[in-house]
C-alpha cells in the first residue's frame, strides 16, 4: 500500500462528509458539486484497486489476500449505492446519506491498510 | 400518486444507509471468520452470522412499505437489540466463548459502539412511523 495514497482518499471523503453534513444542515439537496466531490473520491478509489493488484502482481503479500481483495473492491460499492439510495428522494436527509456513505470510506481504507500490513480479518 | 414508505422516508433514508452499511460489514466479517477459520470458534462465527443475517433484514424491511415490513424491522431491531446486549455482555465475562471480535463483541465497541445504539433509533423510527389502527381517514397501503 502506498500510505500516502490512501492519506489522500481518508482526506478527500471525510472532506465530502464534512461538506455533505454542512449542506444537510442547512437544508439543501444534494448538489452537483457534491455529486462532483463524490466522483473524485470513487475515481480514488479506482486508483486504489488498481495500485493495489499491481502491487499482488509484483508479489507483494497482505496478511489476508481474500480479505484485501474485498475491501479494495468493497469500497468501490459503497459510494455509487448510497448515492443511487440517496438521489431517490431528494431532500436534506439525501444529502446526509451521501455524507454518511463518506463516513465508511475511511474506516474501510483504515481496514485495508491493518490488512496489508499483515491483519488476517 | 405514488407512496413513498414511510420509513425509508426522511430520516428513515438515513436509517437505512447506516443499516446497509453495517449489513455490509457484518456480512463480510462472518463470510472471512466462517471460511477461513470456522473451528476455532463456531459458536462466535455462527452469531457472527446471525448478526449479518439481522442487518439485512433490518435493512431491506425499513427501505420497504407496508404493514409487513414494518412488523419485520420491528422483529429485527428488537433481536439486534437483544443480541448486542447478550453477545456484548458475554464477551466481557465470558471471553473464552468469543476469541475473536465480531460486530457485536463488548456492545460493538470496534464499531464505536454504533451497534448498540442503532437498535434503539431503529425502534424509536419505527414507533414514530408505526401504523395507525384507530384513524378512519387513513389512506389504503399499497
Amino acid at each position: 500500500m502506498i500510505s500516502w495514497f490512501a492519506t489522500t482518499i481518508v482526506a478527500c471523503s471525510v472532506a465530502v462528509a464534512l461538506w455533505s453534513f454542512v449542506l444537510s444542515v442547512r437544508n439543501r439537496e444534494p448538489s452537483k458539486a457534491l455529486l462532483a466531490g463524490l466522483g473524485v473520491v470513487e475515481l480514488l478509489l479506482v486508483a486504489q484497486l488498481v495500485i493495489g493488484v499491481v502491487l499482488l502482481i509484483g508479489g507483494d503479500r497482505p496478511g489476508s489476500i481474500a480479505t484485501y481483495l474485498a475491501y479494495l473492491i468493497g469500497c468501490l460499492v459503497v459510494l455509487p449505492v448510497g448515492a443511487l439510495w440517496a438521489l431517490a428522494e431528494r431532500s436534506r436527509s439525501s444529502t446526509a446519506v451521501i455524507g454518511i456513505t463518506c463516513v465508511a470510506i475511511p474506516i474501510m481504507v483504515l481496514r485495508l491498510n491493518e490488512v496489508w500490513s499483515g491483519a488476517s480479518a | 400518486m405514488e407512496q413513498v414508505p414511510k420509513t425509508a422516508s426522511g430520516p428513515g433514508r438515513v436509517l437505512v444507509a447506516v443499516y446497509a452499511i453495517f449489513a455490509l460489514a457484518a456480512t463480510s466479517r462472518a463470510a472471512v471468520q466462517i471460511s477461513t477459520k470456522f473451528h476455532e470458534a463456531p459458536l462466535a462465527y455462527l452469531l457472527s452470522a446471525l448478526a449479518a443475517v439481522i442487518y439485512i433484514l433490518a435493512t431491506v424491511a425499513l427501505a420497504r412499505s407496508g404493514k409487513t415490513s414494518w412488523r419485520v424491522a420491528l422483529a429485527a431491531c428488537g433481536i439486534e437489540l437483544l443480541g448486542v446486549l447478550t453477545i456484548g455482555t458475554l464477551s466481557i465475562f465470558d471471553s473464552e466463548a468469543f476469541p475473536d471480535a465480531t460486530v457485536w463483541s463488548v456492545y460493538g465497541k470496534g464499531y464505536f459502539f454504533v451497534p448498540l445504539v442503532l437498535p434503539v433509533i431503529g425502534l424509536l423510527w419505527l414507533r414514530h412511523t408505526a401504523p395507525r389502527r384507530t384513524n378512519p381517514v387513513d389512506r389504503p397501503v399499497g
